[in-house]
This record gives structure tokens, sequence and C-alpha cells, in this order.
């Protein structure tokens, strides 16, 4: 049976449902150049706080821009934040959690009193005391959510390979003489990789939230870059005059999130269905 | 009382969590851009003063006596000075911290009503509509950015249909009930959806474990036996759920604070980080992870009384 069909006969409606949502926003983002009417970053004072309809079809902002074009460039600033926001974490807590893991030992108890310090430090503070010191911007963002999201992956992965290490086929691989960055790489990853793997969905959706937090706050992506925080942001000030300048992209932003959420729980009720 | 003697060593076992949470500290203010001292002075600041500042501060010395004299400064309530406030940090801290603890307050007693009605509802409508339409919530609810949730609210609640204030912070605690509705629901929305979740499984599972079966079958009616078992054997495990909502409920505010301008610590954070006031973000920063420290060792304070076995 291929995937196409299975994903259409056979896969939990909501994984069907989030996975279209998502795909969506994916083309959204890939052919936003194509698909938006105006210029997401031109301003033009005289078309200024246009209401939803006539030739903006989600109206325009305080300077005049079109809201739809810059919902539309927006996806790609924010689907990048996720992939780049969840991809860093995942790699560093992986390789975090494998070392720990298998080595045992000393290494394993400091790695694990690092991870102790970082939990109890409140997420987003620390995430915000980083972004402080290097400045708000996408990199400042990649790198403190590496630094502080790792945590995770890492517990995850430890955890499987603590009981992988003590399987026979992992004997085997030893008594046959194979390094450890071998036995680590080739074959304990693939084995210990699905419960981390079916967090990173729901990952993603907790990094879209808190990458446009930051933008919110001013502390992530700097306008006029189009990111959905951002514009929200931008239109807060006319809540109650114009409210399709926060509410649209407000929308596009829970929509996305949605479907990753649709996406986090079917995978999850696939790969795990004992939860 | 004597089953509470564990609670006496926990302190203890929390000193290697504070001295990575100073340390940390520690290093993000080492790695911020530029001379404090300098910046502390403005530009015009003669070699002496500077000299004198840098020797109150120990700056003078090496790394790792530098770090003994901020330890030391910080037990002693000394954070250093504001350069946005022109004043010392550690009063300013102090004044922030009433109203975050009153709204973290305010949107946990929110959240927990919430969890217990819906959790309960889901649980006893296992499998039907209500208890999918919740486990939907629960699935959605974690996607909705609280600042969104938040100017939601204000549109409906507060321009279109007048009922509570937009922003502000009232100075009496009882009108700060009314004032704070909003920011605490707010808070309450983007929490309720985790306990839940845990909550309405935690029920599921009591409600099939042997001693719930065996009552049944012994004739006990089935909301005896959920209300005076199932109910109470389930708050344990959400409980303990607390400590890693603690650390959501902080960055929470964080945000809700900013977008109802309230007051708190963390509007004070996301200032300072965008005036480049360093110190006052290192001041916030270990507040909060003190805060979450106390707050974790509350928690074990709570399970113990809840449950007689915990000792550990």
């Amino acid at each position: 049976m291929t995937a196409a069909s299975w994903l259409r006969h056979q896969a939990p409606a909501s994984l069907q449902i989030g996975l279209t949502v998502t795909l969506l926003w994916l083309l959204a983002a890939a052919f936003a150049p194509l698909l938006a009417p105006f210029d997401p970053i031109k301003t033009d004072a005289v078309n200024a706080l246009l209401p939803p309809g006539g030739g903006h079809l989600l109206g325009t902002d305080s300077v005049g821009r079109d809201v739809l074009s810059r919902i539309l460039f927006g996806a790609r600033m924010d689907l990048l934040m996720a992939v780049a926001g969840v991809l860093g974490p995942f790699v560093l807590g992986t390789a975090i959690g494998l070392l720990a893991g298998y080595s045992g030992g000393w290494l394993d108890a400091v790695l694990m009193r690092i991870l102790e310090v970082t939990i109890s430090f409140p997420y987003f503070v620390l995430v915000i005391a980083i972004v402080s010191i290097m400045g708000p911007g996408l990199t400042s963002y990649i790198v403190s959510l590496t630094i502080v999201n790792w945590v995770t992956y890492a517990r995850l992965v430890r955890a499987e390979t603590l009981v992988l290490t003590q399987a026979d086929f992992i004997l085997a691989a030893r008594v046959l003489g194979y390094g450890r960055g071998r036995i680590m790489a080739r074959h304990i990853f693939p084995n210990a990789i699905v419960p981390s793997a079916v967090f990173l969905m729901t990952d993603a959706v907790l990094t879209i939230v808190l990458g446009s937090s930051l933008g919110f706050l001013g502390l992530g992506v700097q306008p006029p870059t189009p990111e959905w925080g951002v514009m929200i942001a931008e239109g807060r000030t006319y809540l109650g005059s114009a409210w399709w300048i926060s509410l649209c992209p407000g929308v596009a932003l829970c929509s996305l999130a949605f479907g990753l959420s649709l996406v986090a729980d079917g995978v999850a009720q696939v790969l795990d269905p004992e939860s | 009382m004597t089953r509470f003697r564990f609670l006496l060593r926990r302190p203890f076992e929390l000193i290697p969590v504070l001295f990575g949470i100073s340390l940390i500290s520690f290093v993000l203010l080492q790695l911020t851009p530029g001379d404090p001292v300098r910046l502390l002075l403005g530009p015009k600041a003669s070699e002496e003063a500077i000299a004198l500042v840098r020797q109150r501060y120990g700056l003078d010395q090496p790394v790792i006596a530098q770090y003994f004299y901020y330890i030391k400064n910080v037990l002693s309530g000394d954070f250093g000075q504001s350069l946005s406030f022109r004043s010392a940090i550690g009063p300013v801290l102090l004044q922030r911290i009433g109203p975050t603890l009153y709204i973290l307050s305010y949107g946990l007693i929110l959240s927990v009503v919430f969890t217990l009605i819906l959790g309960v509802t889901a649980a006893r409508s296992r499998g039907g509509i209500l208890d999918q339409t919740i486990r939907l919530i629960c699935v959605v609810g974690v996607g909705i950015p609280s600042y969104f949730v938040g100017l939601l609210l204000v549109l409906l609640l507060s321009l279109k249909i007048k009922v509570f204030p937009v922003s502000g912070y009232a100075d009496s605690n009882l009108a700060n009930l009314y004032h704070l509705f909003l920011p605490a629901l707010t808070i309450a929305i983007s929490v309720t959806p985790i306990l839940t979740r845990n909550f309405r499984a935690t029920l599921m599972q009591q409600m099939n474990a042997g001693y719930a079966v065996a009552a049944l079958s012994k004739g006990v009616p089935a909301d005896q036996v959920f209300w005076r078992h199932v109910f109470w054997n389930s708050l344990l495990p959400t409980v303990s759920l607390f400590g890693v909502v603690a650390s959501f409920l902080i960055g929470g505010t964080v945000v809700i604070e900013n977008v109802f301008n309230i007051p708190g610590l963390g509007l004070l954070l996301v200032r300072s980080v965008l005036s480049r006031d360093y110190l006052v973000v290192q001041g916030v920063t270990l507040v909060m992870a003190s805060g979450i420290v106390i707050s974790n060792l509350l928690i074990d304070v709570l399970m113990a009384a809840l449950d007689p076995r915990i000792k550990t």
C-alpha cells in the first residue's frame, strides 16, 4: 500500500485535516510572491486603514500596507521560525541524550546536572535574557531556543538509550568490535528516536507560539519584516477602530498552530497508540 | 510530623540548582556588550569615580572573585543600579513582585476551577460528545497564543461591550479582582488545556482501577464511587504537574503583563531588554528563577500533605 493511499483511507481524521491545513500554509509561503496582490513592505499613506473588501481583501494597516500580502509573506517567516526553532534543540538534545545515556558514569552525571539547572529556569524568561544579550532577531531566537529547549529531547533520548544499551543486539555490536560512535549513530540512534520525533511536532506548535510572542513583544523578528506576531502588535492601538490589522494575522497563526497540533495528535496516535 | 522530615533535606538538595542559576545569570551579565560601569556613570565620569564604582562592585578583581562579590551583593539585596530608573534595582524589583504574584495566583485559581469542571465533565461523559469536544479544545488550545486571546477578550469585553477595563492596575486588592479579571482569565485559558488533558486522563485511568471496579461490582452507586474515591485519587498527579506549569505560568505573565500594561516583573523585563538595562534584566531573571525553585518546594510540601506515602 502506498503512503498516499494510506493517508487517504486509513490515517486518523485529525492527521488528514492537520496535514491539509499545514500543506496549504506551506504552499502559501512558497508561492507568496505570486499569490500576494501587493508589496508587503511598501507603505501607501493614502490607502491607510482601509476595511476589508474592495481592492484589499483583508484591508490595509496604519501605513497602508495590504494585510493579506503581509500575512502570506509572514507565513514564510513563521514557518521558518518553527522549523529552525525545533531543529537546533532536536539535534543538540539528541546528541547529549545519546552521549549521556550510552556513556553513563561522570559524563552522564554532569550532563544531567546541567539539564536540571536549565529546567529550573523559567523557559521563556531565559530565552528573553539570551535575546537581550544578542539583540533581537532570527539568529538570537534560534540560538536561545537551542540553549534552552534541548532538555526535553535529551531526556527522551537518554531514557530510550538507557534501555537499548542493555539490548542483545547492542551487546552483539560491541562484541563485533564496533566503535562507540558507530554503535550510537547506527544502532542506538534509529531505535531511540521515536518518542522525540513524536514530541517534535508538539514542540513545533509551542515554538511558533513562542516565536510570535517574541515578535509581539518587539524582541523577535524586527519590523518592517512581515511576521504574524509583529503584525498583531502593530494593530494593537487600532483594535477598536481597525480590528482586521491584528485579528487577521491572529487567525492565520491560530489556523497554522491548529493544523500542526492535529498533525502532532495524529502522529502520536499512529506511532504510539497506547496514549 | 515525622512524615514531613524529608522536607528538611530538600533545601539542601536545592543548593546545586541555586548555584547553577546564579552562575547562569552571572555568565549572562559577563556576556553583555559594553562596560557596565561606564554605561552607569555616563561619558563624562571621572576616572576616580569609575575606579570607585569598579571597586565597590568588585569589578577590579579576577572573574572568579567577581562571582563571589556578585553572590554576596545579591544575597544582601544589592542588585546594582538601574540605568533607566537611576536608582537601586532591589527596591524596584520588590515593588514589581506584588502585581505579578497577584495575577499569577488569580489566574491559577481560575485555571483550577476550569480544570476541575472540564475534567470531571469529560470523564463522566467518556467517549461522548462532551468528552470529544473537551479533548479537541485541549489539543487545539495549546496552539492559541495567550496574547492573541488577551486581545480578543479586550476587543470583546472592553471595546465592544464595555464591561472590563482595557488595561491597568488598581490600588486595592479588592478592586483588582475586577481590574485584573481579563488578564487572569487569559492566563487561565492558556493553562487550562494542559491541566485538563492530564486530569481527564488520570480520572479515566482511576475509573478503571481495581478498587473502583470492585466497589461498583459490590453495588456501590457510581456517583458515590466517583466522588468519594476516584475524584480524590486523581488530584495528586495533577498537583505534581504544577511544577511544569509554574514555568509556563511565569512565561505567560511576562506576555500578559505587556498586553494589559500591568506594572509587574514581566513588563519590567521586556522594557529593560528594549532599553538595554542589563542589570535589571538579570535581576528579574534571578527573581523569577528563584520563584520557580520556591514554588517547586511548595508543591513538594503540598504533595506530602496530600499523600502520606510520599517520602523521598
